[in-house]
Formats: structure tokens, sequence, C-alpha cells
């Protein structure tokens, strides 16, 4: 579904990304991991062609997404807040994704009203704006409308941070069944290495922008991941540069 | 403390984003604001010969007569965009400090605003040629404390009155009305404020009266703020209950719908959008200033013109001009979403034309001062249609300016709305339909100049397509230099 090839981001001599070579195939739930900076909010902008790459290039399902746009229509994504518009009720706002996803206000509300769970009656009929609603509940919204008009790839940076215990549960059991049951491919990237690992049948760690580790979990994944990250393997991976991953 | 606090204020003035500009641009305000202190000084020193010279009455006694109407202006200009101190307080609440003196600190922070000393600029003058002309030194000293005491009283009265759209504009009516009567001698409002304003000359002890307003307003001020310093009450963002709106009937527009809804959306419920529409409705009232006499430059034929530019246009030039940053806070989004950037052009150039035509009707008004009159603005909105339009279009690729959507703070003055870009592209939406009129107007009559213009814009029309597809390339081209200017925070 994916590949990466020879991706490299560079800003003036500091290499923030090189990819070698990443497949990622249809329907797989695919986990990245790594310590801030580590370049894992650059290959998601990469993919969603909102940065260049300096060499190399993504393709999404026979498309080369920095030379065509013909892979928006079947992938979508939540970053940050940057992806909600706030002037817009939460209701207005998965109507708005919608019309332009192709899907009618019946089929938008369908979909969001199986996710009624998920809201937990905090998200629709509160006579509010996004920008008036909290990080959490913000994130909810944003999160449900990377779903509408069955995209075959949704990319959620950060998924996790900012959720309450309930919905943390919650979502990890719509990222699973979205892979498994809709074959969807979800790139799904956390500082959470109990999170990621539960959810993603595949965990690779990005450290300096190098693919350092590619896992396909299992029961002892968490035990190797916590090692990697308390320092044993590399000594110096926690320098922050370049990325702003709030 | 006050140690800290000033070394706060200091850093937050010299880091702030808007002060990092270019070199030139500093220059250039520079000389913006040294023109303004200069064209101030001379105004408080000229207009008490001017007003002499008027022989309208005795220059202190006019200047007391009409002061009410500056200090109403005043509260207004302040209430639009001079920024509550509310903002910098939420990192202070956890510190161990008390209470008391941060709000001292922001109350502080007002009085030294340039609302407040920009006047003295005029007063100051002002007050030193009464006393060269020979007025009671003691009255002049009193008079002019009183007046500051008047300005700070207006300073607090906007900290207190913050936000309260439902006791401000009644207000601000009021006084619109009192100024219409007065104007046709129906009831002069100023018969009543002057004796005030005279009083603090003639009996200088009066001064006092203003000095305890001012201290009065100080403190209830300062109540207000430390009974409501917490996250829940003062400090607390407004908030609006949410309005849902069906505006299902521009679905038939395709993805053009979609946009335009959006748009409609974001003017009704944010800050400054609001503002730009709001500004747009004045300029059509700009072309009074045409043919009437008001300003000699404006009564020569060529500059019907460009009034009618600007009465169609406000939208235009308002609005249009700084599409696509409105979308800047969610330009990511929108980048990645299934979007056509076509579409997404065309519902903004929609939106303008709309506004452009609703403009041109409500400026029937001008069709009193003849026919000619309403010509201009109706050549001038084909022309805001067939040519402004796409130029505004293609300017905003190079605005690469983010827009926080919820102030009002940078909407009069942008450091973007400078750029060198720009600049050569707004020069056509105005010099060159006037060059077009002149010519026709000059070598043979008006109404040939008239109809070259309005040609100007059909052709404008004609050439859509064509000129859509280039201001499309530009905006990709564009897109990964505005993502990332977009993302840092104005």
């Amino acid at each position: 579904m994916i590949k990466a090839q020879n991706l490299t981001k560079t800003y003036g001599t500091a290499t923030v990304l090189n990819i070698e070579n990443l497949e990622i195939p249809k329907g797989q739930c695919f986990g990245l991991v790594g310590n801030n900076g580590a370049g894992k909010t650059t290959f998601f902008s990469l993919l969603l062609d909102l940065i260049q790459p300096t060499t190399g290039h993504i393709i999404n399902n026979d498309v080369q997404v920095d030379s065509s746009e013909a892979w928006k229509p079947f992938t979508s994504a939540f970053i940050d807040e940057s992806f909600l518009i706030g002037y817009l009720t939460p209701e207005e706002y998965f109507y708005f994704i919608g019309e332009l996803r192709g899907q009618n206000k019946a089929d938008v509300d369908a979909l969001v009203h199986s996710f009624e769970d998920f809201f937990h009656g905090e998200i629709l009929n509160q006579k509010k704006y996004l920008r008036d609603l909290s990080k959490g509940n913000q994130k909810k919204a944003g999160i449900v409308a990377s779903f509408i008009g069955k995209p075959e790839v949704v990319i959620l940076d950060e998924p996790f941070a900012n959720l309450d215990p309930t919905t943390q549960i919650r979502l990890k059991g719509i990222i699973k069944n979205l892979a498994a049951n809709q074959n969807t491919t979800v790139l799904v990237s956390s500082h959470d290495l109990s999170h990621v690992t539960e959810v993603c049948e595949r965990i690779v760690v990005l450290d300096k922008g190098e693919l350092v580790k590619d896992i396909k979990t299992s029961a002892a994944t968490l035990k190797e991941l916590e090692i990697f990250f308390s320092g044993a393997e590399a000594p110096d991976a926690a320098v922050a540069v370049f990325e702003d991953e709030e | 403390m006050l140690k800290h606090f000033l070394s706060l204020q200091w850093k937050s003035f010299f880091r702030s984003a808007s002060f990092k500009t270019n070199l030139a641009l500093k220059i250039f305000m520079g000389f913006f604001a040294l023109y303004f202190i200069v064209a101030f000084l001379f105004m408080g020193v000229g207009s008490y010969y001017l007003i002499e010279k008027a022989e309208i009455g005795d220059p202190l006694e006019v200047v007391n007569k009409y002061i009410i109407y500056l200090f109403v202006l005043d509260l207004l200009i302040r209430y639009m965009i001079q920024k509550m101190p509310i903002t910098n307080i939420k990192p202070l609440l956890y510190l161990p400090l008390k209470k008391g003196q941060v709000v001292h600190y922001s109350l502080g922070k007002t009085v030294a605003s340039f609302f407040n000393w920009g006047y003295a600029f005029f007063f100051l003058p002002f007050s030193i040629v009464l006393l060269i002309e020979g007025y009671n030194p003691l009255g002049v000293v009193a008079w002019h404390f009183g007046i500051f005491a008047l300005i700070y009283c207006s300073n607090f009265i906007n900290v207190l009155v913050n936000n309260k759209d439902s006791v401000f504009y009644p207000v601000i009516a009021i006084f619109i009305a009192l100024g219409v009567c007065q104007y046709f001698g129906v009831f002069d409002v100023t018969n009543y404020t002057a004796p005030f304003f005279n009083g603090l000359y003639n009996a200088p002890w009066m001064v006092i009266l203003p000095w305890v307003a001012m201290i009065g307003l100080y403190f209830a001020a300062f109540n207000y703020f430390k009974k409501n310093m917490y996250l829940d009450a003062g400090l607390k963002g407004k908030q609006t209950v949410a309005k849902t709106e069906d505006l299902s009937f521009l679905n038939r527009f395709g993805n053009t719908g979609t946009f335009l809804k959006n748009d409609i959306k974001l003017i009704k419920r944010n800050k400054r959008p609001k503002t730009a529409g709001l500004m747009s409705f004045l300029f059509l009232f700009y072309g009074l200033l045409f043919g009437s006499g008001a300003v000699e430059v404006y009564d020569g034929p060529i500059w019907q013109i460009f009034g009618g530019i600007f009465v169609s246009g406000g939208f235009l030039f308002t609005f249009g001009q700084f599409v696509p940053s409105w979308d800047s806070a969610y330009y990511q989004l929108m980048m990645s979403q299934n979007i056509k950037y076509r579409d997404y052009i065309t519902s903004k150039w929609y939106l303008i034309v709309i506004a452009t035509v609703i403009s041109t009707v409500l400026a029937s008004f001008y069709l009193f001062f003849g026919i000619n009159a309403y010509l201009a603005v109706l050549v001038g909105a084909i022309y805001n249609i067939g040519v402004n339009s796409h130029l505004v279009l293609l300017g905003g690729a190079f605005i690469k300016m983010p827009i926080d959507l919820t102030s009002n703070k940078k909407a009069f003055g942008d450091k973007q709305a400078f750029n060198m870009k720009t600049m050569l592209l707004s020069l056509p939406k105005l010099i060159l339909p006037m060059l077009i009129f002149a010519a026709g107007y000059y070598f043979v009559n008006a109404t040939t100049g008239y109809i070259l213009v309005a040609a100007a814009g059909i052709l404008g029309m004609a050439f859509r397509n064509i000129v859509f597809d280039k201001i499309e390339k530009i905006y990709k081209k564009e897109k990964y230099k505005t993502i990332k200017a977009y993302k840092q925070k104005a």
C-alpha cells in the first residue's frame, strides 16, 4: 500500500529523516515510535505532502504523493489542532469533511452515531464551537472526522495523548477493528509504548531520523522497546531537535 | 517586584513576533510613527491659530465645545482595538504574588498604552500655545490635567465595559444620534457639556472632579478584576453559544457551495473577518468624498473611477486581499483533504463577486448625486469582478501571513501587507482603470472612458478560465512555503 524509497528530509545540514526503504502492506496496523525529534511527524507530513522530500519519494497505492494528488480521496489524517476548523460546531465540521469526501448528511450521521460511545456525550449537541472544547474533546472530534468517507489509509499522530483512560481504551478497540475488519491501513505514532504494542501488529522505531528497529509485535515487544528507550542500546537518544511534537 | 514585572514587559515587547520584521520595514514604520507624531504636533500648535483665523470663537472654547465627540470617538477606537490586560495574567496566577500586585501591574500596563499618551502630542503643544497667547496659566494647567484625567477615565471605562456589546453599542448609538441632532440644529448636546470643560479653565478647582472620577474608576476596575481573577470568571475567554446554521440552499453549487457555506460561517463567527465585513460596508460611503467638494483633489473626473472601484470593492479589498490567509489556522487540513484547488479558488471568487454585487446594489443611493456618480460605481463593479477579483486571488498566493481569526489586533496595518509583490499587484487594481478612463476621457469623452473601463472588466471575465489555471499553478507552487509560514504563529 505505502512504499517509501530513499526518503530523506534535510534542513540546512541536519538530516531529520532518512528512510532507505519502508513498505507498509494494505490492512496493516502500523505503529511508529521514537523520542522527540525522531522524525515521526516529519514522516507523516511527507505522507500528506505537507512538506517536500529532499530526496526520494513515497508511493501511496501506486500514487506518487509529491507529484500527484490522486492519493487524497482514499487517505485521511488527524495530526494536530490545525486539522480542526475552530469556528464550526463538531457536527458542522463532520458534515464539511463528509461533503469533501463525497458523503451525504445521512452517511455522516450514521458514521458519527456509531461513535457515540467514544464521544461519551461530550461532542454532539453541545452548542459549542470546536475552539471552545477541551483539548481531549477536540482530539476525539478530529479522530472521528478522519474516519469519514471510508478511507483506505488513516494517519493518526499521537492519538492517545490528552485522552482520558476510558477513551484511550475505546480508541484502541476502534483502531484494531479498522485494520482487522475493514482492511484499512492505519498508521499511528505514540509515545506510549504499551498502547502502541497493544494496538499495532508492526512497530517501527525511529531514532534521529533513522529507522533503527522494525518489529513484528509479539509478547516480548514491549520489553524490547522499554530496554531500547531506557537507553541501554542507544545512549543519547533523547536529543530533541527541529520538531515540535506538542 | 516591579523590576520583575518591568523586565517581563520589556521582553514581551522586544521578543514579540511582530517586532522581528525586517530592517527596511522597521525604518518604514519608524517614519510612519514619526509622521504621525509630527502631524499631531502641528495640529496641536496649529489648531489654535486655525480656529482663531476661522473666527468661530475663542479657540479654547471651540475645542471645549467639540471635545465631547473626541472622547466618544476615543472610546469607540479603544473598544475596537485596545487590547485588554487580562491576556498575560494566567502564568502569573500560579506564582507567589499577591493578587493585588498582579492587578495593579495589569492595569498599570494599560496606563502606559499609546492610546493614552499619544494624546500628549496634541494637548501638550496646544496647552503651551495657550500659555504663550496669554491665557491664565493656572487655568490652562488645570484644564490640561483635567483633560488627561478624562482620557484616563476613558481608559478605565474601556477596561470595565470590555466585551459588553450590549452596553457599548447603545451608548455609541446615542452619541451618533446626538451628533446628527446637533448637525441639523435640533438639539445641541455640546451646550450642556461645554460649560464643564470651560469650567476646568475658569474655575481651576474643578480639576478635582475628573481626578476623583479617574481614581474612582481605577479602583472600580481594580476591584472588578480582583474579584474576577479566576480561570472560570474574568480570565475565561469569551465563549459563545454555538448556533448551527442550515445553509443547505448552497448545496446546489457542489464543492464550491461547501466552501461558500464555510466562508459565510467564517465571517459571521469570527471577530477579525467580521471587522473586515463591517469595514467593507463603510467603504460604501467612501464615494461621498468624491464630487461633493469635500476633498479638492477628488473632484477631478478621473478620481470618480477611483471612488467607484472602492465603493463596490470594499469587500474585495478588506477580505479578498487576505485569501487564503483566512484559512491559515487549518490550512494543513485543507491541503490534505480531498479538495481541488480549483474549487477552493472558485468559491472565494464567488464570495467576492456576490459581495461586490450586493455593494453595488446598496450603493444605488449614489443616484441622488446624479447618474454619473452611480455610473462610476457600476463601471467600478464590472472592473472589480472582471479584473480585480483575479488580482486579489493572485496576490493572496504571495501573502503568507497567518491570521488570528479571533483577534482584531492586527486588523489595521499588517506588516505583510507591505510585501513587494503585493504592492506591485495593487497598482493595476487602482491605477490601471484610472489610466484607461483617462485615455477615453481626454481623447473622446467621459462616456467612452466608462465604456473602456467596463470593457476591460468584461475582457477579464472572458479570460477567467485561463487566469484561474495560472492562479491554480501558482498556489500549488507556493503550497509548501505557505504551509510553513502558517505554522508560525503570528
